[in-house]
């Protein structure tokens, strides 16, 4: 058998065919046959994850199951507050903390029954889009192994799709959940900004970070999206209303909605079989009654200019406390602040190293208003320019990333390079929007394609409406060289 | 030409709040190190603050104490700066955007009343503590630094006074006048040596009507008496310099008890630059104008209102500034011994002179209720009791052996106003001292004083002076 | 603002301020890389923004409070454990200079 959907193993579960210990030994056979050439994890909780899968499987022989999830292995990007199980967030300077405490999505998804597989790799602090910036090294594309997963949740994203995992959780600050979902042909989603709490999610850049699904299907991601969405108490930024239905015209069709193709982000600078997939596609969902429309977003462009500097300003502050005194890495030094500084030298790697001087510089006398302040108002412009977008269609799509995958080490030395790569994705991180990417079809050297659905804030019902017709229409069910031919 | 000082004060006060300002953890201090600690007060790796809204509550107290304006609109910024008891290394405080801004406190000081503005009061956390191990304690001779994050995370008014206090002790009166209305407020112990409240001043010297000089920071004054004196020497050392011809240098000064003086830290290499930017963690404080107004109607009894009352029930301005300044216990005492219907002038004169003095040698003495003193007074007002009798009377209550007329009967205190009693003991006192009669009725006017003695001593001191004096005025007429 | 800003960066300065102690070659090569990516940044100054509010939340609420009461704190011991050092119940760390 192949790693079941969530939604295969509760028809599974239900009809007897299997039990959450035997599909844990599925998900970790898996991981055990692709591990050594793809790096997804950092860490497999084994001994937990047998625990929580046993214990599913009472629930489950006693008719008790607690909902959808309960009994499926699940995989956690290594950033998330994991209560006794290592969490680096792939840096040498968290190397070997325990964390005291659980992520409040992780506490979620304990609640709801999910058996933790493991802590999967990223971006060092989530700082990149090819997972190369791993401290402990790169995770590799199940679908060639000399390209790049895409980042910051590329361990997330290749569990996924070759069934080391069920499902996982990504975080997207910038498109960390959808570019690594779409450059391995998973379905990656970031809800509103506010819906998931970021308690215990280890901060990148606090106003734009989101914690999300990565699954193979869109019902998939709405499924997990439902069990970790809601008001925490614990975060002042999570947002105190209802949290919209995922699944309430899940089934409703296309017919009549405004589809707007987003003008700046289908020509210059994108693939041209990128472009051509995505185009295909609306034909598609014109064809069962969409209406296609082209719109407008020109702020595009300076929104990248904005992120990369509110990003790093606010990584330089949220990083600070990484300093060698209370947990983590000390490289001693005659004086506190001597054995500060050596121990940040040391235990940061370069990219977040340059993000960090990147925000202090941003944020320093002299330059706050010309570059933090400034990229704040733009900000205000990005939003702007999405609400006028939005008087013309429900809903924007656009490519998730403006090539499929691209080859290890090739844009490392260029990180201006790097940062084109999250074009697609970053303005509905700035405006706080919710946008998900699945997968359409491949390119000729057959590799995956994404394309992402934007909808307003607490647009969700749309949101999923329109994805569950994209993956309806788009047919795609191509698996990954490394998830192919396996027992 | 003479210089005139521009002081400016810069307050500290720790909220009494039952958890910290962005946490659960208790406040509570004396603790074990490191036991009031959570991922959130330690910096922990995703930990998110929320604010505590009492601390917001009572900043807003604050504000309206002191006649600030509160911000409908205010915001956390998050201030960077790398320290070892700064978890974060950056501090949740204000910047722009603080919720009280430009009010003001009226004080009575030495030399008569002055207004001091305000500048802002804003909410910020505190830190934790670092132990300097080492000879002598001292932070540069030290080899290790212990650290307790206890404190971390509680919530910390900052009060920043505008600058213009012009003298020292016009600063020492504000002081002690914003730790009453802390005091009042109920919000803070405001312990001075204990850190709860904690002053830092700038001082600078101009010529009158001049332009403002270069101003110093003087911290670590923790009395107000050491707010003054540092005050003191600081305006002297800057006078001298200038006198000298020499600039003043602008800089942070220690100011050192045990030396009287201050001192400047060594040259900071970096100059502080705090990167304030708005914390992304924490979204927008409104205060809109019915919650502004709930609170106002909280607000307690301000000192300078309560010295307005006792002026206007007609109590000395010297004795309703020390009642006003007195512990709640005793303006409670004075309140309730008003309502009972004592004198106000009398009351607070005994109760700022005699009680608080008793109180002083004994702090177990029990204060009698607000009826009891009342009683006493009326005893004292009918002549029931002498006035000397009285604090005796008041011994006796304050040691619990009862009511006022009580004790005075126990104590065998009553003065004798009954004059057919008196008599008697004038008629004897005379028959035992023809002399003195004699030479009173050959004019020695003065012997009488000695009669009138001689009748005391004969009841014990209980006898009424006045009626003495008119019975043996009758007799030797 | 419409002026754009000339790129000068006292790298030296700004990893002091980030407390990261970098070799003057890393230095070198930071300063350059920063040159670069914040001449793409300075885009932002081409905009006109006149009147436009900086964005604080993206759903724009207020007043997220928590009400004043206690809650458990963690156990010192598993506080402690996680220290590089610590001693006494205490976290230990090097002497803390005046200038700092």
């Amino acid at each position: 058998m192949s790693t079941p959907t969530i939604a295969e193993a509760n028809r599974l579960f239900e009809e007897g065919l299997l039990d959450p210990v035997e599909l844990l030994s599925e998900v970790l056979h898996r991981a055990s046959l692709t591990e050594a050439e793809l790096h997804a994890y950092l860490t497999i909780d084994h001994e937990g994850a047998r625990r929580r899968a046993e214990a599913a499987a009472e629930r489950l022989a006693r008719g008790e199951r607690r909902g959808p999830l309960d009994g499926i292995p699940i995989a956690l990007k290594d950033n998330l507050c994991t209560k006794g199980v290592e969490t680096t967030c792939a840096s040498q300077i968290l190397a070997g903390w325990v964390p005291p405490y659980d992520a409040t999505a992780v506490a979620r998804l304990q609640e709801a029954g999910a058996v933790l597989v493991g802590k999967t790799n990223l971006d060092e602090f989530a700082m990149g889009s090819s997972t190369e910036n791993s401290a402990y090294g790169p995770t590799r594309n199940p679908w060639d192994t000399e390209r790049v997963p895409g980042g910051s949740s590329g361990g997330s994203a290749a569990a996924v799709a070759v069934g080391s995992a069920v499902a996982a959780l990504g975080s997207d600050t910038g498109g960390s959940i959808r570019q690594p979902a779409a450059l391995c042909g998973v379905v990656g989603f970031k809800p509103t900004y506010g819906l998931v709490s970021r308690y215990g999610l280890v901060a990148f850049a606090s106003s734009l970070d989101q914690i999300g699904p990565i699954t193979r299907t869109v019902a998939d991601a709405g499924m997990l999206f439902e069990v970790i969405a809601g008001h925490d108490p614990l975060d002042a930024t999570s947002y105190p209303g209802q949290v919209p239905r995922w699944d309430a015209e899940l089934d409703a069709g296309v017919g009549g909605v405004r589809i707007g193709l987003v003008r700046e982000l289908s020509g210059d600078g994108i693939d041209p079989e990128v472009a051509e997939v995505c185009r295909r596609v609306l034909d598609l969902l014109s064809d069962q009654g969409a209406q296609v429309v082209e719109v407008s977003l020109p702020t595009v462009e300076v929104a990248l200019s904005a992120y990369y500097l509110v990003a790093p300003a606010e990584c330089s502050a949220n990083l600070a406390r990484f300093d060698g005194i209370r947990y983590g890495l000390r490289v001693p030094g005659d004086t506190v602040s001597e054995t500060m500084g050596r121990t940040r030298a040391e235990g940061f790697g370069p990219e977040v190293t340059r993000r960090i001087l990147l925000g202090t510089y941003a944020l320093s006398a002299g330059y706050y208003d010309a570059f933090y302040l400034q990229a704040q108002r733009v900000r205000a412009l990005v939003v702007q320019d999405f609400a006028e977008a939005y008087q013309k269609a429900d809903v924007l799509v656009s490519p998730t990333s403006p090539t499929t995958a691209f080859p290890l080490g090739a844009k490392v030395a260029d990180p201006l390079a790097m940062y084109m790569s999250d074009v697609c994705t970053i303005p509905s991180n700035l405006a706080g929007h919710p946008a998900i990417s699945l997968p359409v079809g491949l390119d000729s050297a057959g590799l995956p394609i994404g394309l992402q659905i934007m909808a307003p804030a607490l647009g969700e019902t749309l949101l999923f409406r329109v994805a569950a017709e994209v993956e309806r229409v788009a047919g795609f069910d191509a698996r990954p060289r490394l998830a192919e031919g396996m027992p | 030409m003479t210089w005139e000082p521009v002081i400016g004060i810069e307050v500290h006060v720790e909220l009494l709040t039952s958890s910290k300002m962005f946490c659960g953890c208790r406040v509570s201090f004396g603790d074990p190190p490191n036991t009031n600690v959570c991922p959130t007060c330690l910096g922990l790796p995703g930990s998110l603050p929320v604010p505590n809204r009492r601390a917001i509550e009572w900043l807003v107290k604050i504000g309206l104490a002191l006649n600030c304006r509160i911000n409908e609109w205010s915001v956390f910024h998050r201030k960077n700066y790398f320290y070892a008891d700064l978890p974060k290394n950056y501090q949740i405080s204000q910047y722009d955007h603080p919720v009280c801004v430009d009010g003001w406190l009226d004080v009575s000081g030495p030399d008569g009343a002055f207004r001091v503005g305000i500048e802002r009061a804003h909410m910020e956390e505190d830190t934790g503590k670092s132990i300097h191990l080492g000879e002598g304690g001292r932070i540069h001779s030290a080899t290790q630094t212990l650290l307790d994050f206890n404190r971390a995370g509680v919530p910390l008014v900052e009060i920043v006074s505008k600058p213009d206090i012009g003298t020292p002790p016009r600063a020492r009166a504000f002081a002690q006048e914003l730790r009453e209305v802390i005091l009042t407020l109920g919000v803070s112990d405001a312990r001075l040596e204990e850190g709860s409240m904690r002053f830092d001043a700038n001082v600078s010297l101009r010529r009158p009507g001049g332009p403002l000089g270069t101003k110093v920071e003087v911290k670590n004054m923790n009395s107000f008496r050491s707010l003054e004196r540092a005050l003191g020497y600081e305006i002297d050392r800057q006078r001298k310099l200038l006198e000298a011809g020499r600039e003043v240098v602008q800089e942070t000064r220690h100011w050192d008890e045990e030396a009287g003086v201050t001192q400047g830290m060594r040259t900071k290499e970096v100059s502080s630059d705090y990167r304030y930017f708005p914390d992304p963690d924490l979204v927008p404080i409104v205060v809109d104008t019915a919650w502004r107004e709930r609170i106002a109607a909280e607000l307690p009894e301000l000192p300078a209102q309560r010295r307005a009352r006792y002026l206007d029930q007609g109590v000395d301005p010297q004795t309703a500034s020390v009642l006003s300044a007195s512990e709640p216990d005793l303006r409670n005492l004075y309140d309730q011994a008003v309502e009972a219907g004592a004198d106000p002038r009398t009351t607070a004169l005994w109760v700022t002179g005699e009680i608080t003095a008793a109180l002083r040698r004994d702090e177990q003495l029990r204060l009698p209720a607000g009826g009891e003193l009342a009683e006493l007074l009326t005893l004292i007002e009918q002549g029931t009791v002498s006035a000397s009798a009285a604090k005796e009377v008041l011994a006796g209550m304050l040691a619990g052996e009862g009511g006022a007329r009580e004790v005075a009967e126990r104590r065998n205190l009553i003065q004798i106003s009954d004059s057919d009693a008196l008599s008697e003991v004038v008629d004897t006192v005379l028959a035992e001292n023809p002399d003195a009669v004699e030479r009173y009725r050959a004019g020695e006017g003065k012997v009488l004083g000695f009669l009138v003695g001689q009748v005391m001593r004969a009841t014990g001191g209980r006898a009424d002076p006045r009626l003495v004096n008119r019975l043996l005025a009758e007799r030797l007429g | 603002m419409s002026a754009f800003m000339p790129i000068d960066i006292d790298i030296v300065h700004v990893a002091r301020l980030a407390r990261i102690d970098l070799h003057p070659d890393e230095l070198e090569s930071y300063r350059a890389q920063l040159g670069v990516i914040l001449e793409h940044a300075a885009k932002v100054q081409a905009y006109d923004t006149s009147g436009v509010e900086p964005i604080s939340h993206p759903l724009g609420f207020t007043n997220a409070f928590r009400e004043d009461e206690p809650a458990p704190s963690l156990p010192r011991d598993e506080v402690l454990s996680a220290a590089p050092e610590a001693r006494d119940g205490y976290f230990v760390a090097p002497p803390t200079m005046e200038t700092e």
